[in-house]
């Protein structure tokens, strides 16, 4: 069966709706989107507050606003979206070979048989089941990300007095969302000795509006039968996580979102054979975003979490250009693949392979912040100096970048077997 | 009066540089230290004289795919004025279809800011 598919995308959020675009402008003559949502858009749909694509579009925009820009070009230079469409199976053929089984009510179930494939599928969050607090299992626990769509898409307020665990962005976005809407926020607290989110998330979304947060402070309990009455809030020792005997206190209150980290979904490319990163939970990717299965591309979080937008429409972009390129053919199948490693303070970073084939960002989180002078650097295992910037500051809630050029990774010779990353004080 | 310092972190984007500014006497600023780019010092600026902020919430929709649509300030508004603003927004209920950009609320408050839906929403 061949449905003349020269690249199809799961997913229509940033990245999918970006690899559409790059897709086209490389010259793929029948580009498709797939959405299991009626509509396109992805998580920026209930992200309505501004701060996405100032640096694409040079003024901040809310995410609604942000994927009508993408989505317009999308449809302008011909990108085909099917939403109401999920895609259920993925093949794993030993000989390479790539198709996928989809269901809509407009069109039933149908197998697709594309030249290459973009998988965009994005991140879930972590749910209460991931860190296991002890008490009942009550109404008004919610993850952030579910709340603010209940807030922003469906109208509903989960509650009047909430609690957020965890600061990642989201958690801090949903904190001010519920004052605005009139509910009162008890605070926010987080396990780890450092801020989840951006900074200026906390500025801007607690401290604006005076809600306490708490670092190294965490819920050890939930209560309540039907409802959530409250939550056990205590100390933790920041050497062991485990909470300080006598620092508990109970907090009353009828709503506790979660913000505890975002997780890349990708059952349909485990499915797939795709070879899966142990501490991104995303494919492994090369520099041209393309996963362990040759026709199978990768970008935005899916592959690993990111911070900005921007940075997801970017990858999404080059995964799509390079999917329509391997459709056509165009693509070398054996590129040299140079594995980046990570230093001693790296946590996680991709792509994990770089070819030279183009200038690269390579993204990377750090385990230990660092409050001071430092650089983020890039040196082979042969020990030549590839990347070396200054930075004020690093912090594990913020993504930190290497950018190599691609003539600079093709003059490596043949003894170099590693690119190294990592930041360290300077 | 004396010189006074304010510290805060900037918001105008993800980097977040720590800002401090020195305020003479009569309030005006005389320095400001920590920004990475001229948005941070006219932010500097704006936010010990006159803070504001972009506002963003939904206005109930009555016939549309979805029964709120999302709508923000075009433009900052005071910030001493968003709990006004949201409680004159939360007055609204708009008939679908809604277009991207359509102002709902002229001068909201008094504040000479308007509040524009911010996505296209379809009728069912």
């Amino acid at each position: 069966m061949n449905n003349n598919i020269d690249v199809l995308i799961i997913g229509a959020g940033p990245a999918g709706v970006a690899a559409g675009i790059g897709a086209r402008k490389e010259g793929a003559e029948h580009v498709v989107i797939l959405e299991r949502d009626w509509d396109a858009g992805g998580i920026l749909q209930q992200c309505i507050h501004p701060g996405f694509g100032l640096r694409t579009f040079r003024e901040e925009l809310t995410g609604p606003e942000y994927m009508h820009r993408f989505i317009k070009e999308a449809r302008d230079i011909g990108v085909e979206f099917r939403q109401n469409t999920m895609v259920f199976e993925m093949d794993n053929n030993p000989d390479g070979s790539m198709g996928v089984w989809t269901m809509s009510k407009e069109r039933g179930i149908e197998r697709l048989e594309p030249k290459a494939i973009v998988l965009a599928m994005g991140c879930r969050e972590r749910p209460l089941g991931a860190i296991r607090i002890p008490g009942s299992r009550p109404a008004g626990v919610y993850t952030a990300g579910t709340a603010q769509r209940f807030v922003n898409m469906e109208g509903y307020m989960p509650g009047k007095k909430a609690v957020i665990l965890g600061s990642g962005d989201i958690g801090l976005i949903m904190a001010r969302r519920m004052i605005w809407e009139g509910a009162e926020v008890e605070g926010v607290y987080e396990v780890m000795s450092w801020p989840g989110g951006l900074r200026r998330n906390i500025a801007q979304c607690l401290d604006d509006y005076g809600i306490p947060f708490h670092l190294e402070t965490t819920v050890t309990k939930i209560h309540g039968k039907d409802r959530l009455e409250g939550v056990t809030v205590a100390k933790i020792d920041p050497a062991t996580r485990a909470p300080i005997a006598g620092t508990e206190r109970f907090v009353e209150c009828d709503t506790l979102l979660l913000a505890i980290g975002l997780i890349p979904e990708n059952e349909l490319s485990r499915m797939a054979g795709v070879e899966i990163h142990p501490v991104t939970g995303g494919p492994v990717v090369n520099d041209l975003l393309q996963t362990s299965k040759a026709p199978v591309f990768a970008a935005g979080n899916v592959v690993i979490v990111y911070d900005l937008v921007d940075n997801v429409s970017d990858e999404g972009l080059i995964a799509g250009t390079n999917a329509a390129r391997y459709a056509a053919g165009k693509l070398d199948k054996d590129m040299r693949r140079i594995p980046v490693k990570g230093g001693d303070n790296v946590r996680l970073f991709s792509p994990q392979y770089v070819t030279g084939e183009r200038d690269v960002t390579i993204f990377m989180r750090i385990t230990h912040p660092i409050e001071g002078a430092c650089k983020v650097i890039a040196n082979t295992d042969t020990g030549i100096k590839l990347y070396n910037q200054r930075l004020r500051y690093a912090r594990p809630g913020e993504m930190n970048e290497v950018r190599l050029k691609a003539e600079q990774v093709k003059e490596l010779g043949s003894d170099v077997n590693a690119i190294i990353i990592d930041i360290q004080p300077a | 009066m004396s010189e006074e310092i304010k510290k805060f972190i900037c918001v105008s984007c993800p980097l977040g540089c720590g800002l401090s500014v020195t305020l003479d006497g009569q309030g005006e600023v005389t320095n400001v230290e920590g920004n990475s780019c001229p948005r941070g010092k006219a932010y500097a600026e704006s936010e010990v004289k006159d803070p504001r902020r972009v506002f963003a919430s939904t206005v109930r929709v009555s016939g549309g795919k979805l029964p709120v649509c999302p709508i923000r300030s075009k433009t900052p508004a005071p910030k001493t004025k968003l709990f006004d603003i949201a409680r004159e927004v939360a007055k609204l209920d708009v008939k679908a279809p809604l277009e991207i950009g359509q102002v709902l609320i002229h001068n909201v408050c008094g504040t000479d800011v308007d509040i524009v839906a911010s996505r296209d929403l379809a009728a069912i």
